[in-house]
């Protein structure tokens, strides 16, 4: 009894009473930060559902509404979230080495990272304000089709377009609050020095979620701004 | 096996094929390919988030197949979800 596996592994106070050993518990709550990526997937799986439909059947009101967002803050936008992506690793991989302050380094850059995206994306919906593309009453998208200059833009149309792209941009930026909240808990329990290469499961599925919220942009970016700009 | 640590050197090179990526497809976004564009751009958005999810999320090194099950079963389920969708709203005019 005394030399069961059991026995040796509770030592580490992570440990929950009901697991075997740390490997199992990992694991466990992995494979729980997954399922729950899957129902993520589900849900922008639906917004994406509805752009395509209606991008298909309104292509042309879509690219001229897609050519009115900044292609330059969108591209260094999607910059910003993929070096967050990379500090989130470094955090992860300096937990796994045992590097409390390293560790604390990256989780403090990738808030920085986070709230400067979040900062772009409201410079970008501020123009948007201000240039009554917000659907609604006062909504009023000037222009014609790309390619046919006689051919004014349906104002129905664009609504829609301007419709997803705030509840789609809209939930992103939601999850990404969630995620800068997320690693201000984070960056003081790492600070505190919680982490260790034996338990730092809140900091492994944390940055899961924050890859996951960075994929979301990968697609949102070329699907929202690149839909035709070739002139 | 425990987790296992992605090289220094490894995830360097990703996350710089991921900006080199940002910027192609940005400049590609100009060039005129006909239907195309669309195809260039999910294409490379698909191989950025592949990049993602194996490397930075550590599905290639993951030890359980599990969550590789989850992984493709939601993605089963938003091809689902958009091909039948589609498979309606693109053949309506067919009647």
């Amino acid at each position: 009894m005394a030399d069961s596996p059991i026995v040796v592994d509770r030592r580490n106070p992570a440990l929950q009473h009901h697991f075997t050993d740390m490997e199992q518990q990992r694991e466990a709550s992995s494979l729980g930060m997954w399922l729950f990526l899957a129902t993520e997937i589900m849900f922008f799986g639906g917004m994406f559902c509805t752009y395509l439909i209606y991008r298909l059947w309104y292509f042309p009101d879509f690219a001229a509404a897609s050519n009115s967002l900044d292609i330059t803050l969108g591209t260094v936008n999607t910059a910003v979230l993929i070096c967050s992506s990379l500090t989130v690793v470094m955090a992860v991989r300096s937990a796994q080495l045992g590097k409390r302050q390293q560790q604390v380094i990256y989780l403090a850059l990738t808030l920085v990272l986070g709230l400067a995206f979040l900062g772009v994306k409201a410079i970008e919906w501020t123009s948007k304000f201000e240039e009554h593309h917000v659907p609604g009453p006062t909504f009023n998208f000037e222009g014609s089709i790309p390619g046919h200059p006689g051919q004014p833009i349906d104002q129905q149309h664009a609504q829609i377009f301007f419709s997803l792209y705030f509840a789609m941009t809209g939930m992103h930026a939601l999850h990404m609050i969630i995620g800068v909240g997320l690693f201000t808990y984070l960056l003081y329990h790492a600070w505190k020095g919680a982490y260790t290469p034996e338990y730092h499961t809140p900091l492994e599925n944390s940055g899961l979620y924050w890859h996951f919220v960075d994929i979301v942009w990968i697609y949102l970016f070329p699907l929202l701004y690149l839909i035709d700009r070739k002139k | 096996m425990s987790q296992h640590v992605v090289s220094l050197k490894t995830n360097i090179a990703v996350w710089l094929i991921l900006l080199v990526l940002t910027g192609v497809t940005a400049g590609v976004a100009f060039i005129d390919l006909g239907p195309f564009n669309t195809v260039v751009a999910l294409v490379i958005a698909t191989i950025k988030a592949l990049l993602v999810v194996l490397i930075f999320m550590h599905v290639k090194y993951a030890s359980d197949r599990l969550t590789k099950v989850v992984l493709i079963s939601a993605l089963f389920w938003l091809f689902l979800l958009l091909g039948l969708s589609l498979a309606d709203y693109t053949t309506r005019a067919l009647r």
